[in-house]
């Protein structure tokens, strides 16, 4: 009744190429952006947007990142814990070391310095894939954990070894109250969405799914292996130092080195197999589901009104996101994306059921 | 032949140089030298049998087990919380039962479900059944430190003193645990060989369509190796429980186990066995000789070079031999 689409003829190339072919799909991302920007600041509470919307938002970029490598070029990484880690010791060391650069340059060096230990952590793919390939970005992880906990020089001789950043002074703005970061912190995202989505439409992204979908059709038809997949590590492992230096500056404010450890790799891996696969969308359902959960899982007992001890409560949780997770890979092994899309199909035929 | 091998060679050449140098050099005193390769030769025994867990479950279905440090701390916690009503070795048999129950339901709940889909979810799913266990084993059973106690004495023996000077001291517990692997490990290997059962799970394992086709069950032969398995998970659990307590920890052993896998190749039980002592022998010389050259060198806080060291071994295999040293040749190449 309201999603239909028809008489939106398309009578150009431009039109036949946009992102969002239908006028409902413009103009609900219309809506969804305006929301995001112009009401949530003023309506949410300071808690929503510190517990809840900032580390949504970090997560999705970073899930987006892991989903441009996994989803699109088809490499299984359990290593991008670390590269975020990469991104953020990477910001703190440029920002301590060279005062007065703006925060928007410091994200960039971060970003390339999570891209260039990506790449390098990307070479084994050319050799080898699938689960061989999940075990050596796991060296990744370990290996960047134990750096990042014992080189003195990362962590500025902090005697704790833990690190602590200022508030960001952006052209003469201090980011300091929660919806100013938070409006940072979503301008940033949207930028990378964007171009994310962009990215896979373009010859780069048509590239890595070709790899993903059969490597050696993809070489005959003339795509290089070797730099579609280290292309792909490297845009995905920019991502991921971008969401972590934003998770270290933004989000903790001050971090010890076991903040990135292997439990965010293993996290990013489940957003975007719950998000879906391949799914710019996907990443952002992804992250809010993970994001979410348990805060809902915490606070379920309080509300039920059944008293329960903490650790009893922190092993329930862990219970019910694994019984979850196989419950989402056998209901819809292509996550919620999916369900997303067979709605907005349902939708174009209701209230018909035909 | 030789011109294709010479990076492995040079590798195991690199790999048998660090092992003897710290003696060559003269860095340690003999007797030292001996006790800290048996120590990780001790901790490799453990390695093996979490990666012979591994191995038995990626040759038999081909999913990449990540539950199997979750099955190691349930199993043992199982039985610690039982031995503390019951004789050991009544809640290590009860515990048997509950790792083929467990095994009957990850079948049925998980993988019968997941039949057919890509080994990128089947790897999700036994991530899920992790997180599952983790939380699950410490909920029924508690979340504190339990001893496991089999009732042999923890004082060391001291042996070998007329070869080196001081003699080596020798965990009495830690040779027992070795007795055990290998009587685990020729008992699982009559099982393969001589079995009818071992036959057909053989058989599943090269080649799922054609076992099924002259009609071995496929679903009973998964329980089967999950069972195996989950039994596996159990004696590695009390060994490693008697050793050092059980707690939430021995979860991460799984961890340890991927690069054996890795150095040993996915489909081979020996290549477990050998990887497990070699990343055990590696990683505890590595700490002892290389930490504190590196901690000197780099002025690091501390070493720990252990947590990572298996990784990169593992890594500089996958680049110059990806099948791992006794693995199938065709693995999924680029």
């Amino acid at each position: 009744m309201f999603y239909r689409e028809n008489g939106q003829f398309k009578t150009t190339y431009a039109a036949d190429q946009q992102m969002l072919p239908i006028r409902q799909d413009r103009l609900f991302m219309l809506a969804l952006v305006v929301l995001a920007f112009a009401v949530v600041p003023f309506i949410a509470s300071d808690y929503m947007i510190r517990a809840i919307l900032i580390p949504f938002l970090i997560l999705a970029l970073a899930a987006l990142g892991l989903n441009l490598l996994t989803g699109y070029c088809g490499q299984v990484s359990l290593g991008h814990g670390a590269f975020m880690a990469v991104g953020a010791y990477a910001a703190y060391n440029i920002a301590i070391r060279v005062p007065g650069l703006s925060f928007l340059v410091v994200l960039v060096l971060a970003g390339l310095a999570a891209a260039l230990v990506g790449m390098i952590f990307g070479i084994p793919s050319l050799r080898i894939k699938g689960l061989y390939l999940a075990v050596a970005t796991l060296a990744a992880q370990f290996f960047f954990d134990w750096v990042f906990a014992r080189v003195k020089w990362f962590t500025n001789y902090a005697p704790s070894g833990s690190v602590s950043v200022p508030n960001i002074d952006l052209f003469g703005l201090v980011l300091n109250t929660p919806q100013r970061k938070y409006l940072f912190v979503l301008a940033i995202v949207a930028l990378f969405a964007l171009l994310a989505k962009n990215l896979v439409r373009a010859r780069v992204g048509r590239s890595w799914m070709a790899i993903r979908d059969m490597d050696v059709a993809a070489e005959v038809i003339g795509i290089r292996p070797m730099a579609a997949k280290l292309s792909a590590f490297a845009v995905s492992s920019f991502y991921c130092g971008v969401a972590g230096a934003l998770w270290g500056f933004i989000h903790l404010g001050s971090w010890e080195p076991l903040a990135f450890s292997i439990t965010l790799s293993l996290n990013l891996l489940f957003m975007i197999i719950i998000g879906g696969l391949g799914s710019i969308l996907g990443s952002f359902f992804g992250a809010a589901f993970i994001v979410v959960l348990p805060i809902l899982l915490n606070q379920a007992p309080t509300w039920l009104g059944i008293p329960m001890s903490t650790s009893m409560i922190s092993h329930l949780e862990f219970m019910i996101f694994g019984a979850l997770i196989i419950f989402f890979l056998i209901a819809e092994p292509h996550g919620l994306a999916r369900l997303w899309a067979i709605g907005k199909e349902k939708l174009r035929l209701w209230p018909f059921p035909h | 032949m030789l011109k294709r091998n010479w990076p492995v060679a040079a590798l195991i050449a690199l790999l048998v140089a660090g092992l003897v140098a710290p003696l060559a050099t003269g860095a340690s005193p003999a007797g030292f030298y001996v006790e800290v390769v048996l120590g990780g030769l001790m901790a490799g025994v453990l390695y093996s049998l979490v990666a012979l867990g591994f191995v038995l479950i990626f040759k038999a279905s081909g999913v990449f087990n990540f539950a199997q440090g979750a099955m190691v701390l349930f199993a043992a916690l199982s039985v610690a919380r039982m031995a503390e009503v019951m004789p050991w070795w009544l809640a290590a048999l009860l515990a048997v039962a509950i790792m083929v129950a467990l095994a009957w339901l990850i079948e049925r709940l998980v993988l019968r479900p997941l039949v057919n889909q890509e080994a990128i979810a089947l790897l999700m799913a036994t991530l899920g059944v992790t997180y599952f266990l983790d939380g699950f084993g410490q909920t029924v059973w508690g979340s504190d430190i339990y001893e496991i106690n089999l009732g042999i004495a923890k004082e060391p023996v001291m042996v070998l003193d007329r070869l080196f000077q001081g003699g080596i001291l020798v965990n009495k517990e830690d040779f027992v645990a070795a007795v055990a692997a290998a009587a685990l490990v020729a008992g699982l290997a009559l099982f393969f060989q001589k079995t009818p059962t071992g036959r057909a799970l053989r058989a599943v394992a090269d080649d799922h369509q054609a076992a099924q086709s002259i009609g071995i069950p496929l679903n009973r032969i998964w329980v089967i190796v999950w069972s195996v398995a989950g039994v596996v998970a159990l004696v590695a659990g009390v060994i490693w429980g008697a050793k050092l307590g059980v707690q939430f920890s021995i979860s991460q052993v799984a961890l340890k186990a991927l690069p054996v896998v890795i150095l040993g190749g996915f489909t081979s039980v020996p290549g477990a066995i050998v990887g497990g002592l070699i990343i055990g022998v590696g990683e505890k010389l590595a700490e002892v000789f290389l930490g504190p050259v590196l901690v000197k060198a780099f002025d690091l806080a501390g070493g720990g070079i252990e947590n990572w060291f298996a990784y990169m071994l593992a890594l500089l295999f996958l680049l110059v031999r990806p099948e791992g040293l006794f693995g199938e040749k065709h693995i999924d190449r680029v």
